[in-house]
Protein backbone atom coordinates (compact mmCIF):
# COMPACT_ATOMS: atom_id res chain seq x y z
CA UNK A 1 0.00 0.00 0.00
CA UNK A 2 0.97 3.95 -0.69
CA UNK A 3 2.79 5.49 2.50
CA UNK A 4 2.76 9.12 1.74
CA UNK A 5 5.76 11.32 2.95
CA UNK A 6 4.40 14.12 4.69
CA UNK A 7 5.41 17.15 2.99
CA UNK A 8 6.90 20.53 4.59
CA UNK A 9 3.44 22.08 4.50
CA UNK A 10 2.42 22.07 7.76
CA UNK A 11 3.90 19.50 9.33
CA UNK A 12 4.76 20.33 12.40
CA UNK A 13 3.55 23.63 12.68
CA UNK A 14 -0.64 23.95 12.43
CA UNK A 15 -1.42 26.26 9.12
CA UNK A 16 -3.96 28.40 9.33
CA UNK A 17 -7.44 27.47 6.90
CA UNK A 18 -10.80 29.23 7.23
CA UNK A 19 -13.71 27.82 7.01
CA UNK A 20 -15.68 28.17 3.82
CA UNK A 21 -18.51 25.96 4.29
CA UNK A 22 -19.86 24.05 7.38
CA UNK A 23 -22.92 21.22 6.61
CA UNK A 24 -24.92 19.36 9.75
CA UNK A 25 -24.74 15.73 8.73
CA UNK A 26 -26.69 14.83 11.56
CA UNK A 27 -27.45 15.73 15.28
CA UNK A 28 -23.60 15.57 16.21
CA UNK A 29 -21.45 15.52 12.95
CA UNK A 30 -20.69 18.26 10.68
CA UNK A 31 -18.70 18.31 7.32
CA UNK A 32 -16.67 21.29 7.13
CA UNK A 33 -15.09 23.12 4.03
CA UNK A 34 -11.96 24.64 4.44
CA UNK A 35 -9.42 27.11 2.24
CA UNK A 36 -5.76 27.90 3.29
CA UNK A 37 -5.24 31.13 4.05
CA UNK A 38 -2.14 31.21 2.51
CA UNK A 39 -0.78 29.38 -0.85
CA UNK A 40 -2.71 25.81 -1.38
CA UNK A 41 -3.82 22.97 0.32
CA UNK A 42 -1.26 19.83 -0.01
CA UNK A 43 -2.07 17.34 -2.13
CA UNK A 44 -3.95 14.96 -0.59
CA UNK A 45 -5.02 10.90 -1.36
CA UNK A 46 -8.15 8.85 -0.29
CA UNK A 47 -7.90 7.11 3.09
CA UNK A 48 -5.11 10.01 4.92
CA UNK A 49 -5.72 12.29 7.48
CA UNK A 50 -4.71 15.13 8.82
CA UNK A 51 -4.21 16.75 12.30
CA UNK A 52 -6.87 19.81 12.98
CA UNK A 53 -6.35 22.12 15.81
CA UNK A 54 -8.74 24.14 17.26
CA UNK A 55 -7.19 27.56 18.35
CA UNK A 56 -6.78 27.01 21.80
CA UNK A 57 -8.63 24.01 22.46
CA UNK A 58 -6.55 21.31 20.85
CA UNK A 59 -5.27 18.94 18.51
CA UNK A 60 -7.35 16.23 16.90
CA UNK A 61 -6.43 13.63 13.98
CA UNK A 62 -9.40 13.84 11.22
CA UNK A 63 -9.85 11.58 7.94
CA UNK A 64 -10.05 13.75 5.09
CA UNK A 65 -13.44 13.13 3.29
CA UNK A 66 -13.47 14.79 0.36
CA UNK A 67 -11.27 17.83 -1.71
CA UNK A 68 -13.30 20.59 -3.46
CA UNK A 69 -12.67 21.96 -7.31
CA UNK A 70 -11.53 24.54 -5.59
CA UNK A 71 -8.71 22.40 -3.68
CA UNK A 72 -10.91 23.37 -0.40
CA UNK A 73 -10.38 19.97 2.25
CA UNK A 74 -13.34 18.66 3.34
CA UNK A 75 -13.87 16.97 6.77
CA UNK A 76 -16.50 15.16 8.46
CA UNK A 77 -16.21 15.91 12.09
CA UNK A 78 -18.04 13.97 15.37
CA UNK A 79 -18.43 16.02 17.98
CA UNK A 80 -17.49 13.27 20.31
CA UNK A 81 -15.41 15.70 22.82
CA UNK A 82 -14.27 19.51 23.91
CA UNK A 83 -11.72 19.47 20.76
CA UNK A 84 -14.17 18.24 18.24
CA UNK A 85 -17.03 20.10 19.50
CA UNK A 86 -14.60 23.12 19.04
CA UNK A 87 -13.65 21.68 15.20
CA UNK A 88 -18.01 21.49 14.83
CA UNK A 89 -18.85 24.46 16.21
CA UNK A 90 -16.34 26.49 13.94
CA UNK A 91 -18.87 28.94 11.63
CA UNK A 92 -18.37 29.88 7.98
CA UNK A 93 -15.02 32.67 8.30
CA UNK A 94 -13.51 31.37 11.28
CA UNK A 95 -10.29 29.45 11.16
CA UNK A 96 -8.28 26.46 11.94
CA UNK A 97 -5.41 24.97 11.90
CA UNK A 98 -4.23 21.65 9.81
CA UNK A 99 -1.01 19.80 9.88
CA UNK A 100 -0.69 17.29 7.24
CA UNK A 101 -2.12 15.20 5.51
CA UNK A 102 -0.56 11.94 6.82
CA UNK A 103 -0.49 8.56 6.57
CA UNK A 104 -1.19 5.97 3.89
CA UNK A 105 -3.78 5.82 1.57
CA UNK A 106 -6.79 3.06 0.24
CA UNK A 107 -4.92 1.05 -2.57
CA UNK A 108 -7.75 1.30 -5.14
CA UNK A 109 -6.30 0.52 -7.93
CA UNK A 110 -5.24 -2.88 -6.62
CA UNK A 111 -9.10 -3.21 -6.96
CA UNK A 112 -9.03 -2.64 -11.02
CA UNK A 113 -10.78 -5.38 -12.76
CA UNK A 114 -11.93 -7.17 -9.56
CA UNK A 115 -15.30 -6.55 -7.75
CA UNK A 116 -15.02 -4.00 -5.26
CA UNK A 117 -16.39 -3.66 -2.28
CA UNK A 118 -16.79 -0.89 0.25
CA UNK A 119 -18.01 -1.23 3.59
CA UNK A 120 -18.13 1.60 6.33
CA UNK A 121 -19.68 2.10 9.65
CA UNK A 122 -21.24 5.25 11.16
CA UNK A 123 -18.24 7.79 10.41
CA UNK A 124 -16.27 5.40 9.06
CA UNK A 125 -18.01 6.28 5.44
CA UNK A 126 -15.79 9.90 5.72
CA UNK A 127 -12.13 7.92 5.06
CA UNK A 128 -14.38 6.06 2.33
CA UNK A 129 -15.91 8.74 0.82
CA UNK A 130 -13.25 10.15 -1.69
CA UNK A 131 -12.40 6.53 -2.59
CA UNK A 132 -15.79 6.09 -3.29
CA UNK A 133 -16.02 8.82 -5.66
CA UNK A 134 -12.83 8.28 -7.15
CA UNK A 135 -14.74 4.51 -8.25
CA UNK A 136 -17.47 6.13 -9.46
CA UNK A 137 -15.42 8.69 -11.29
CA UNK A 138 -14.09 5.78 -13.53
CA UNK A 139 -16.69 2.95 -12.98
CA UNK A 140 -15.27 0.73 -15.85
CA UNK A 141 -12.05 -0.41 -13.85
CA UNK A 142 -13.83 -2.46 -11.22
CA UNK A 143 -16.01 -5.55 -12.64
CA UNK A 144 -18.47 -4.52 -10.07
CA UNK A 145 -18.83 -2.05 -7.53
CA UNK A 146 -21.04 -2.44 -3.91
CA UNK A 147 -21.47 -0.12 -0.71
CA UNK A 148 -22.60 -1.70 2.07
CA UNK A 149 -23.19 1.08 5.10
CA UNK A 150 -24.43 0.67 8.36
CA UNK A 151 -25.58 3.34 11.45
CA UNK A 152 -27.00 2.83 14.33
CA UNK A 153 -29.99 4.83 13.56
CA UNK A 154 -31.55 6.46 10.18
CA UNK A 155 -30.65 9.81 11.63
CA UNK A 156 -27.22 8.98 11.86
CA UNK A 157 -26.59 8.69 8.56
CA UNK A 158 -24.08 10.44 6.78
CA UNK A 159 -24.41 12.34 3.06
CA UNK A 160 -28.24 11.16 2.84
CA UNK A 161 -28.57 12.93 -0.52
CA UNK A 162 -24.93 11.78 -1.94
CA UNK A 163 -25.68 8.09 -0.99
CA UNK A 164 -28.84 8.39 -2.88
CA UNK A 165 -26.92 9.61 -6.13
CA UNK A 166 -24.14 6.58 -5.46
CA UNK A 167 -26.94 4.53 -6.45
CA UNK A 168 -26.73 4.98 -10.16
CA UNK A 169 -22.92 3.75 -10.09
CA UNK A 170 -23.32 0.91 -7.72
CA UNK A 171 -24.79 -1.33 -5.70
CA UNK A 172 -25.67 0.51 -2.53
CA UNK A 173 -27.14 -1.35 0.54
CA UNK A 174 -27.40 0.81 4.00
CA UNK A 175 -28.72 -0.64 7.27
CA UNK A 176 -29.31 0.60 10.35
CA UNK A 177 -29.29 -0.87 13.75
CA UNK A 178 -32.76 0.56 15.16
CA UNK A 179 -35.44 1.69 13.58
CA UNK A 180 -38.93 2.92 14.07
CA UNK A 181 -41.78 1.14 11.56
CA UNK A 182 -41.27 3.73 9.05
CA UNK A 183 -37.91 3.04 7.91
CA UNK A 184 -37.82 0.96 5.04
CA UNK A 185 -34.79 0.00 4.83
CA UNK A 186 -32.98 -2.95 6.48
CA UNK A 187 -32.27 -2.72 10.13
CA UNK A 188 -29.42 -5.28 11.16
CA UNK A 189 -25.58 -5.06 11.40
CA UNK A 190 -23.48 -4.38 8.26
CA UNK A 191 -21.77 -7.18 8.02
CA UNK A 192 -25.24 -9.37 7.61
CA UNK A 193 -25.08 -7.61 4.27
CA UNK A 194 -22.30 -9.66 3.13
CA UNK A 195 -24.39 -12.70 2.77
CA UNK A 196 -26.44 -11.09 0.08
CA UNK A 197 -23.89 -9.48 -1.81
CA UNK A 198 -22.85 -10.28 -5.22
CA UNK A 199 -18.61 -10.53 -6.01
CA UNK A 200 -15.91 -13.06 -7.06
CA UNK A 201 -14.08 -13.65 -3.72
CA UNK A 202 -11.35 -14.75 -5.33
CA UNK A 203 -10.53 -11.84 -7.10
CA UNK A 204 -12.54 -8.98 -4.95
CA UNK A 205 -11.15 -6.06 -3.21
CA UNK A 206 -12.70 -4.55 0.30
CA UNK A 207 -12.41 -1.37 2.03
CA UNK A 208 -13.40 -1.06 5.47
CA UNK A 209 -13.63 1.23 7.88
CA UNK A 210 -15.45 1.71 11.16
CA UNK A 211 -15.47 0.75 14.71
CA UNK A 212 -13.08 -1.44 15.25
CA UNK A 213 -15.49 -4.52 16.43
CA UNK A 214 -17.86 -3.71 13.51
CA UNK A 215 -14.54 -4.51 11.22
CA UNK A 216 -13.92 -7.70 13.09
CA UNK A 217 -17.21 -9.21 12.73
CA UNK A 218 -17.09 -7.94 9.14
CA UNK A 219 -13.68 -9.08 8.59
CA UNK A 220 -14.76 -12.74 9.64
CA UNK A 221 -17.75 -12.82 7.42
CA UNK A 222 -15.93 -11.32 4.16
CA UNK A 223 -13.31 -14.48 5.00
CA UNK A 224 -16.72 -16.54 5.37
CA UNK A 225 -16.96 -15.72 1.90
CA UNK A 226 -13.32 -16.48 0.50
CA UNK A 227 -12.19 -13.28 0.62
CA UNK A 228 -8.40 -13.55 1.11
CA UNK A 229 -6.93 -11.07 4.37
CA UNK A 230 -4.44 -9.80 1.56
CA UNK A 231 -7.44 -8.08 -0.14
CA UNK A 232 -9.17 -6.71 3.08
CA UNK A 233 -7.76 -3.42 3.32
CA UNK A 234 -8.99 -1.43 6.82
CA UNK A 235 -8.52 1.94 7.97
CA UNK A 236 -7.19 1.86 12.11
CA UNK A 237 -8.06 4.06 14.81
CA UNK A 238 -5.54 4.98 17.83
CA UNK A 239 -4.75 7.89 19.96
CA UNK A 240 -2.85 9.73 17.90
CA UNK A 241 -1.27 12.91 18.99
CA UNK A 242 1.89 13.91 16.77
CA UNK A 243 0.98 12.40 13.55
CA UNK A 244 4.45 12.04 12.34
CA UNK A 245 5.50 8.97 14.21
CA UNK A 246 7.70 10.89 16.93
CA UNK A 247 5.58 10.49 20.06
CA UNK A 248 4.33 6.45 19.88
CA UNK A 249 0.79 7.18 20.98
CA UNK A 250 -0.52 5.14 18.16
CA UNK A 251 1.83 2.16 18.41
CA UNK A 252 -0.02 -1.23 17.68
CA UNK A 253 2.41 -3.69 17.79
CA UNK A 254 5.42 -3.07 15.74
CA UNK A 255 3.63 -0.17 13.95
CA UNK A 256 2.94 3.40 14.27
CA UNK A 257 -0.86 4.10 12.84
CA UNK A 258 -0.07 7.30 12.29
CA UNK A 259 2.79 7.00 9.91
CA UNK A 260 2.53 3.51 8.80
CA UNK A 261 -1.04 3.45 8.59
CA UNK A 262 -3.78 4.26 9.06
CA UNK A 263 -4.90 2.11 6.36
CA UNK A 264 -3.55 -1.56 6.34
CA UNK A 265 -4.22 -4.61 4.30
CA UNK A 266 -6.07 -7.28 6.84
CA UNK A 267 -2.96 -9.87 6.52
CA UNK A 268 -0.82 -6.84 7.70
CA UNK A 269 -2.43 -6.03 10.99
CA UNK A 270 -4.52 -8.91 12.18
CA UNK A 271 -1.85 -10.02 14.09
CA UNK A 272 -2.04 -6.94 16.33
CA UNK A 273 -6.34 -6.12 16.28
CA UNK A 274 -6.71 -8.50 18.46
CA UNK A 275 -4.10 -7.96 21.09
CA UNK A 276 -5.79 -6.69 23.99
CA UNK A 277 -2.66 -5.54 25.81
CA UNK A 278 -1.93 -3.24 22.76
CA UNK B 1 -44.85 -29.37 -8.56
CA UNK B 2 -42.55 -31.39 -5.67
CA UNK B 3 -40.31 -32.19 -8.90
CA UNK B 4 -39.54 -28.44 -9.46
CA UNK B 5 -39.32 -27.37 -6.50
CA UNK B 6 -36.75 -30.11 -5.48
CA UNK B 7 -34.66 -28.39 -8.27
CA UNK B 8 -35.60 -24.48 -5.96
CA UNK B 9 -34.18 -26.28 -2.92
CA UNK B 10 -31.11 -27.54 -4.31
CA UNK B 11 -30.40 -23.78 -5.17
CA UNK B 12 -30.57 -22.62 -1.41
CA UNK B 13 -27.41 -22.30 0.86
CA UNK B 14 -29.37 -24.03 3.80
CA UNK B 15 -29.37 -27.45 1.82
CA UNK B 16 -26.57 -27.34 -0.09
CA UNK B 17 -24.98 -30.41 -0.21
CA UNK B 18 -27.97 -32.18 0.89
CA UNK B 19 -28.87 -35.38 -1.59
CA UNK B 20 -31.53 -35.53 -4.01
CA UNK B 21 -33.26 -38.70 -2.07
CA UNK B 22 -33.94 -35.57 0.99
CA UNK B 23 -34.44 -32.61 -1.09
CA UNK B 24 -37.56 -34.57 -2.68
CA UNK B 25 -38.51 -35.28 1.05
CA UNK B 26 -38.28 -31.77 2.06
CA UNK B 27 -40.04 -30.61 -1.19
CA UNK B 28 -42.95 -33.06 -0.12
CA UNK B 29 -43.32 -30.61 3.24
CA UNK B 30 -43.02 -27.40 1.05
CA UNK B 31 -45.19 -25.24 -0.97
CA UNK B 32 -44.45 -21.80 -2.60
CA UNK B 33 -46.11 -18.73 -1.28
CA UNK B 34 -46.69 -14.82 -1.85
CA UNK B 35 -47.27 -12.22 0.47
CA UNK B 36 -48.41 -8.78 -0.93
CA UNK B 37 -46.23 -5.60 -0.02
CA UNK B 38 -47.62 -4.76 3.55
CA UNK B 39 -49.26 -7.98 4.36
CA UNK B 40 -48.79 -9.95 7.73
CA UNK B 41 -47.25 -13.09 7.70
CA UNK B 42 -47.27 -14.07 10.98
CA UNK B 43 -48.28 -12.30 14.22
CA UNK B 44 -46.96 -13.09 18.16
CA UNK B 45 -48.72 -15.87 19.87
CA UNK B 46 -50.25 -17.62 16.82
CA UNK B 47 -49.72 -21.14 15.78
CA UNK B 48 -45.98 -21.19 14.50
CA UNK B 49 -47.03 -24.02 11.87
CA UNK B 50 -44.84 -23.23 9.32
CA UNK B 51 -40.92 -21.48 8.27
CA UNK B 52 -40.46 -19.38 4.93
CA UNK B 53 -37.52 -19.13 3.01
CA UNK B 54 -37.11 -15.90 1.52
CA UNK B 55 -36.66 -16.04 -2.42
CA UNK B 56 -37.19 -12.55 -3.10
CA UNK B 57 -38.09 -9.41 -1.12
CA UNK B 58 -37.73 -8.07 1.95
CA UNK B 59 -39.70 -9.25 5.52
CA UNK B 60 -39.64 -7.17 8.47
CA UNK B 61 -39.65 -8.52 12.26
CA UNK B 62 -41.26 -6.46 14.45
CA UNK B 63 -42.55 -6.22 18.31
CA UNK B 64 -45.53 -4.50 19.10
CA UNK B 65 -45.68 -1.92 21.72
CA UNK B 66 -49.13 -0.59 23.33
CA UNK B 67 -47.79 2.78 23.46
CA UNK B 68 -45.10 2.85 20.57
CA UNK B 69 -47.15 0.69 18.17
CA UNK B 70 -44.57 -1.60 16.12
CA UNK B 71 -41.01 -1.66 16.39
CA UNK B 72 -38.63 -2.90 13.80
CA UNK B 73 -36.48 -5.58 14.87
CA UNK B 74 -34.78 -7.02 12.13
CA UNK B 75 -35.23 -7.28 8.31
CA UNK B 76 -34.61 -10.68 6.30
CA UNK B 77 -33.89 -10.52 2.57
CA UNK B 78 -33.86 -12.98 -0.21
CA UNK B 79 -31.80 -16.47 0.75
CA UNK B 80 -32.63 -16.08 4.70
CA UNK B 81 -35.05 -18.44 7.06
CA UNK B 82 -37.68 -16.94 8.33
CA UNK B 83 -39.20 -18.45 11.54
CA UNK B 84 -37.60 -21.40 14.12
CA UNK B 85 -40.91 -21.27 17.03
CA UNK B 86 -41.99 -24.52 14.81
CA UNK B 87 -39.05 -26.26 15.76
CA UNK B 88 -40.31 -26.41 19.77
CA UNK B 89 -43.43 -26.35 22.09
CA UNK B 90 -45.41 -24.60 22.28
CA UNK B 91 -44.89 -23.78 18.42
CA UNK B 92 -46.10 -20.39 18.77
CA UNK B 93 -44.37 -17.22 17.15
CA UNK B 94 -42.12 -15.31 19.37
CA UNK B 95 -42.64 -12.17 17.18
CA UNK B 96 -44.78 -10.76 14.05
CA UNK B 97 -43.65 -10.28 10.70
CA UNK B 98 -44.83 -8.67 7.24
CA UNK B 99 -43.90 -8.01 4.10
CA UNK B 100 -41.98 -4.64 3.42
CA UNK B 101 -42.07 -5.73 -0.32
CA UNK B 102 -43.66 -8.29 -2.59
CA UNK B 103 -42.06 -11.40 -0.93
CA UNK B 104 -42.01 -14.83 -2.82
CA UNK B 105 -40.77 -17.55 -0.03
CA UNK B 106 -41.16 -21.49 0.05
CA UNK B 107 -42.61 -21.91 3.07
CA UNK B 108 -42.67 -26.00 5.07
CA UNK B 109 -44.93 -27.51 6.86
CA UNK B 110 -43.42 -27.78 10.56
CA UNK B 111 -45.73 -30.66 11.43
CA UNK B 112 -44.61 -32.42 8.74
CA UNK B 113 -40.85 -31.62 9.03
CA UNK B 114 -41.29 -32.87 12.50
CA UNK B 115 -42.43 -35.67 11.62
CA UNK B 116 -40.00 -36.61 8.89
CA UNK B 117 -37.22 -35.99 11.50
CA UNK B 118 -38.34 -38.50 13.94
CA UNK B 119 -38.58 -41.03 11.43
CA UNK B 120 -35.07 -40.15 10.48
CA UNK B 121 -32.68 -39.24 12.92
CA UNK B 122 -30.00 -38.74 10.34
CA UNK B 123 -32.16 -36.02 8.79
CA UNK B 124 -32.97 -34.77 11.84
CA UNK B 125 -29.77 -34.36 13.04
CA UNK B 126 -28.52 -32.66 9.67
CA UNK B 127 -31.74 -30.29 9.56
CA UNK B 128 -31.36 -29.34 13.44
CA UNK B 129 -27.44 -28.37 12.37
CA UNK B 130 -28.16 -26.38 9.90
CA UNK B 131 -30.54 -24.61 12.13
CA UNK B 132 -28.24 -24.33 14.66
CA UNK B 133 -26.12 -22.40 12.40
CA UNK B 134 -28.15 -19.84 11.32
CA UNK B 135 -29.61 -19.44 14.72
CA UNK B 136 -26.22 -19.18 16.27
CA UNK B 137 -25.24 -15.91 13.53
CA UNK B 138 -28.61 -14.38 14.56
CA UNK B 139 -27.59 -14.41 18.14
CA UNK B 140 -24.00 -13.06 16.91
CA UNK B 141 -25.25 -10.21 15.15
CA UNK B 142 -27.98 -9.43 17.86
CA UNK B 143 -25.08 -9.24 20.48
CA UNK B 144 -23.34 -6.98 17.68
CA UNK B 145 -26.04 -4.78 18.13
CA UNK B 146 -26.02 -5.18 21.70
CA UNK B 147 -22.71 -3.44 22.07
CA UNK B 148 -23.95 -0.65 19.98
CA UNK B 149 -20.72 -0.44 18.55
CA UNK B 150 -21.04 3.31 17.35
CA UNK B 151 -20.77 4.52 20.59
CA UNK B 152 -17.30 5.75 20.37
CA UNK B 153 -14.58 5.34 22.77
CA UNK B 154 -12.93 8.85 22.08
CA UNK B 155 -13.48 12.25 24.13
CA UNK B 156 -11.54 14.45 22.43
Amino acid sequence: MAVAEPTTHGVMAPVTYRVTDRVQETADTFTLSLAALHGEAPPIEPGQFMMVYAFGVGEVPISVSGVTDQGEVVLTVRAVGAVSGAICAAQPGGTLGLRGPFGSSWPLAAAHGADLLVIAGGIGLAPLRMLVRQALSAPERFASFTLLYGARAPADLLYTAELERWRSGASVAVTVDVADSDWRGHVGVVPKLIGAARFDSARAHAFLCGPEVMMDFTVQALQGRGIDSQRIHLSMERHMDCGVGLCGHCQLGPTLICRDGPVYSHAQIARWMGVREL
Amino acid sequence: MPRQLDSVLAEIPLFSGLDDETLRLLAGCASNVRFDAGQRIMRRGEPADVFYLVRHGSVVLETYFPARGPVTIETLEAGEVLGWSWLFPPYRWHLDARALTVVRATAFDGACLRGKCLEDPALGYELMSRFAQIVIERLQWTRLRLIDVYETDGRR
